[in-house]
């Protein structure tokens, strides 16, 4: 076969960082590559170059054979290459045509009136053409994420894409949806498309790709056969060591229960109801999973019951104490730690040092404040010991913490929550965009606490990570929940129905 | 120590920088008044450091640029912009006049510290009005704060002819400013402690200003209300989510920030006019503080250093003018060290938004 797509030793410095260091790329006609590689491993960055996003810093680039200066996207759309952000572009208000033709809009009269009517056709046509069912006239703000990725993935086949780059595709999805996605590029690459797909997850590759290349701190690794490899080669591969990706956790009777949540109403930040009636307990020594796709309710949950979100109904009771729409450093102290979903946005001060951090929501209390002044020795202290036992790679505990990677950010969030020794640990996205060490490290913490008999709320939008490590799984969606589930039974297909909206199974 | 001092430098280098830069570009200014920079800039530094009761004199001018500077910086490190100032500074002038007059019997000992707090009350009291607007109602302060400052000098001016005249109070005539405070009321002048010091009107209220800024050094960097005041300033999702109440800390800040400018107004009167005058317009030391506070980089060290630089170019103008140079060169000075330094922030956030970005797109 011929390579559509060729990239020669690229290299892309951005200021204090190599990105890529002279990478080789080929895409041959007609096959899906997965490039693979942990968060920041450049994969990105590699792919925007091809779109034109980024111009290489060395190193050329083949397009049919012909050596092209992609120099924008603009240069890229009209080679004939199209992609798909992870976050998409897309106009919500807008119908699901208006944003097909977006930036390539048939017209009438010369060019001053928007032609709707071929546009819906033209739409419709390729809809077929490529077997993407979609109705062009709904909003796109009305759809699922799922269909909101085919409308992505048509917009760039209306503009002639025959080569499509796909950047982590499947993290919105239901494991269903995942499948159906695996279906439709299968389809195009029988009409002659040819795909790359960004991805961290493993078994995707190997469900989706006809070959993997595998980039790790910026350097092309390997170039594999999809049938010569298996996942745990690959992880291998990809983190540089020995991974174990199974967790060890022993059989556990859970105890009494330590968090109650009733009947919880609460509205999202739009004013339309997030919640409507969730109930479920969390007992002593479990880890109580929350799975379902990304915008379900989950975080509007974990922000009422951290006091962070009024409820509108309902109630959260914490060992007999009722903590419905207490301030949030009530909830603190009554023994509820939360490593946050987003840690820029609520996790971490980012321009405080890393002691300062280690004591948001405690800094009030003894011993790091004594009638209101700080006792910065005991802080400091305290922030050493922290940085110690968690592994928290920094020069010092007074660097702001905007200069940590992102993994040891989070392990600066872990640290702290656990210090507290709360009662109840919530723990929501803790292992997002994180490397593979940080996550075993993380997922090994949970399992403690849950081993010295502590509750643990889980919420993960990582099915293999809620299958791992849950004891029980709510299923949410729509703001209510679908089923609660016993982790060791649970299948992926069982929850991906549930994820879904479908009833649980009896 | 040298790690110390390195840093003391890093801090320091750009608004240094800013300084001597705006310097050689004023002297454009002077050369083409037909005048010498060096005869401008040497009369400058004569005028106001030249001995020391022209020392005294800069100091006089620094006191309530101190203040009014801490004051927009304050504000400034709880995420807030307090251009109220002058508005604040007004009502603590005002206050303090009323508490000197009601409270006269008082013996000085207590009648001075009562008036400087009513001072810082009624400054603060008018701060709070935009800080709890901001936080019950999401109320913008720039908008607030700007609208209360000419409503503040329109009830000055009203109380000035009518509750606190002379001739309300003690019978006289009518006049264009409010009744003196009474003497015992009144701040120790430098000169009766210290004679070298001479003609200077320099008064105690300057060690009150440095206190104040050591004092707010020490309130936000060394204990926790500081701590929650700069979080909510840097973070307000992730403060939220530390237990801080945000709406209280808003409202917190400006009430600090508002009692600063309200005690440069309540220093001012108790030390030099003894009086409020009816005015034409604002004061100007509120919007001064902005220009103060930006030099000092928000600092309450850095304030104090930027505050004498603004006290000594307007007291040195005066001997400027004196040499045959328009003191409009002074205030050309002034704004090109503004802009510098306003520059170099804009200039550092483009490039941490450019680094940002770049470092977005590596994954």
């Amino acid at each position: 076969m011929a390579n559509v797509v060729e990239m020669k030793n690229i290299t892309k410095v951005f200021p204090g960082v190599v990105a890529n260091d002279n990478v080789n790329f080929a895409l041959e006609q007609g096959e899906i590559h997965v490039l693979l590689g942990e968060n920041g491993a450049g994969k990105t960055t590699l792919m925007n170059q091809l779109y034109g996003l980024y111009e290489p810093t060395s190193g050329e680039i083949y397009i049919n054979g012909k050596l092209t200066n992609i120099k924008d996207p603009n240069v890229a759309i009209s080679m004939g290459i199209g992609m798909v952000h992870q976050h998409f572009m897309l106009v919500e208000p807008f119908t699901v045509a208006e944003n097909i033709i977006l930036g390539s809009e048939p017209s009438l009269n010369g060019g001053v009136k928007l032609d709707m009517e071929k546009a819906v056709k033209d739409v419709e046509e390729i809809s077929t053409k490529y077997g993407l069912k979609v109705d062009p006239n709904v909003k796109i703000q009305d759809i699922s994420v799922g269909m909101q990725q085919r409308v992505e993935i048509l917009k760039a086949l209306y503009r002639g894409a025959d080569i499509l780059i796909l950047d982590e595709p499947t993290a919105v999805l239901t494991p269903q949806e995942i499948e159906e996605l695996g279906e439709i590029l299968r389809k195009l690459t029988k009409q002659g498309k040819s795909i790359i797909l960004i991805t961290h997850k493993l078994k995707e590759v190997m469900a989706m790709s006809d070959r993997v290349t595998v980039i790790r701190r910026g350097k092309k690794i390997e170039t594999l056969k999809n049938e010569n490899t298996n996942t745990d080669e690959l992880a291998e591969i990809m983190v540089g060591r020995k991974v174990n990706l199974v967790v060890d956790k022993d059989e556990k009777v859970a105890g009494d229960v330590v968090m109650s949540v009733k009947n919880l109403e609460a509205l999202d930040n739009r004013g339309i109801p997030a919640l409507k009636g969730v109930s479920f307990e969390v007992k002593a020594g479990e880890i109580f999973a929350v799975a379902g796709v990304d915008g379900n309710g989950q975080s509007e949950l974990v922000e009422v019951i951290t006091g962070l979100r009024k409820a509108t109904g309902g109630s959260v009771n914490l060992l007999g104490t009722d903590l419905t729409n207490k301030p949030t450093k009530s909830v603190i102290d009554a023994g509820v730690s939360h490593i946050p979903e987003d840690r820029h946005k609520r996790g971490l001060v980012l321009q405080h040092t890393l002691a300062e951090n280690s004591v948001l929501g405690t800094h009030r209390d003894e011993p790091f404040s004594k009638s209101g002044v700080l006792d910065y020795s005991t802080i400091h202290n305290f922030c050493l010991e922290l940085i110690e036992e968690f592994d928290v790679r920094t020069p010092n505990e007074k660097v702001a913490a905007k200069s940590l990677s992102g993994g040891n950010q989070q392990k600066l969030i872990v640290a702290r929550e656990l210090s507290r020794k709360p009662e109840l640990l919530i723990a929501s996205q803790p292992t997002r965009g994180v490397d593979v060490g940080a996550i075993e490290f993380i997922h090994k913490r949970l399992v403690a606490e849950r081993d010295k008999n502590k509750a643990v709320l889980l919420v993960s939008l990582e099915l293999d990570e809620v299958m791992a490590l849950a004891d029980r799984i709510a299923v949410v969606y729509d703001g209510q929940i679908v089923g609660i589930i016993n982790g060791k039974d649970a299948t992926e297909k069982e929850l991906g129905i549930m994820m879904a909206g479908g009833s649980q199974k009896k | 120590m040298q790690k110390k001092l390195k840093y003391l430098f890093e801090n320091i280098k750009y608004p240094l920088l800013a300084i001597v830069l705006a310097f050689l570009i004023g002297s454009i200014f002077v050369i083409l008044t037909e005048n010498s920079p060096i005869v401008a800039y040497s009369a400058l530094i004569e005028g106001s450091l030249g001995n020391i009761p022209k020392l005294g004199e800069t100091l006089l001018k620094t006191t309530p640029l101190i203040l009014t500077g801490l004051s927009v910086a304050f504000a400034f490190r709880a995420g807030l912009f307090n251009i109220g100032g002058e508005g604040q500074y007004l009502a603590g002038a005002i206050s303090t006049v009323t508490a000197a007059w009601v409270l006269q019997d008082l013996p000085g000992f207590i009648l001075v510290p009562i008036i400087l707090l009513a001072g810082a009350l009624g400054g603060a009291l008018w701060g709070s009005v935009p800080g709890v607007l901001k936080a019950k109602l999401g109320v913008h302060e720039v908008i607030v704060t700007i609208m209360l400052n000419y409503i503040a000098l329109a009830m000055t001016n009203f109380l000035v002819r009518t509750a606190l005249n002379p001739s309300t109070l003690t019978g006289s005539e009518q006049k264009a400013y409010t009744v003196l405070i009474p003497e015992h009321a009144r701040l120790l002048k430098f000169n009766t402690f210290m004679p070298v010091f001479g003609y200077s009107f320099l008064h105690v209220g300057l060690l009150i200003a440095i206190a104040c800024a050591i004092g707010i050094w020490f309130l936000l960097f060394k204990t926790s209300v500081g701590y929650e005041i700069r979080s909510v300033g840097h973070n307000p999702y992730a403060s939220e989510y530390g237990g801080i109440s945000i709406s209280r800390n808003i409202i917190l800040s400006m009430m600090i920030s508002g009692a600063l400018a309200g005690i440069a107004g309540a220093t001012t009167v108790a030390g030099l006019t003894y009086k409020v005058d009816q005015a034409s317009g604002l004061p100007g030391y509120g919007f001064n503080g902005i220009a103060v506070a930006l030099v000092g980089k928000n600092h309450p060290l850095g304030v104090l250093a930027s505050a004498f630089l603004f006290g000594v170019m307007s007291n040195g103008a005066r001997k400027m003018q004196f040499e045959g140079i328009p003191k409009e060169v002074v205030g050309i000075i002034q704004g090109i060290i503004i802009i510098f330094i306003a520059g170099e922030a804009m200039l550092k956030f483009m490039t941490t938004r450019k680094k940002k970005a770049d470092k977005k797109e590596v994954a």
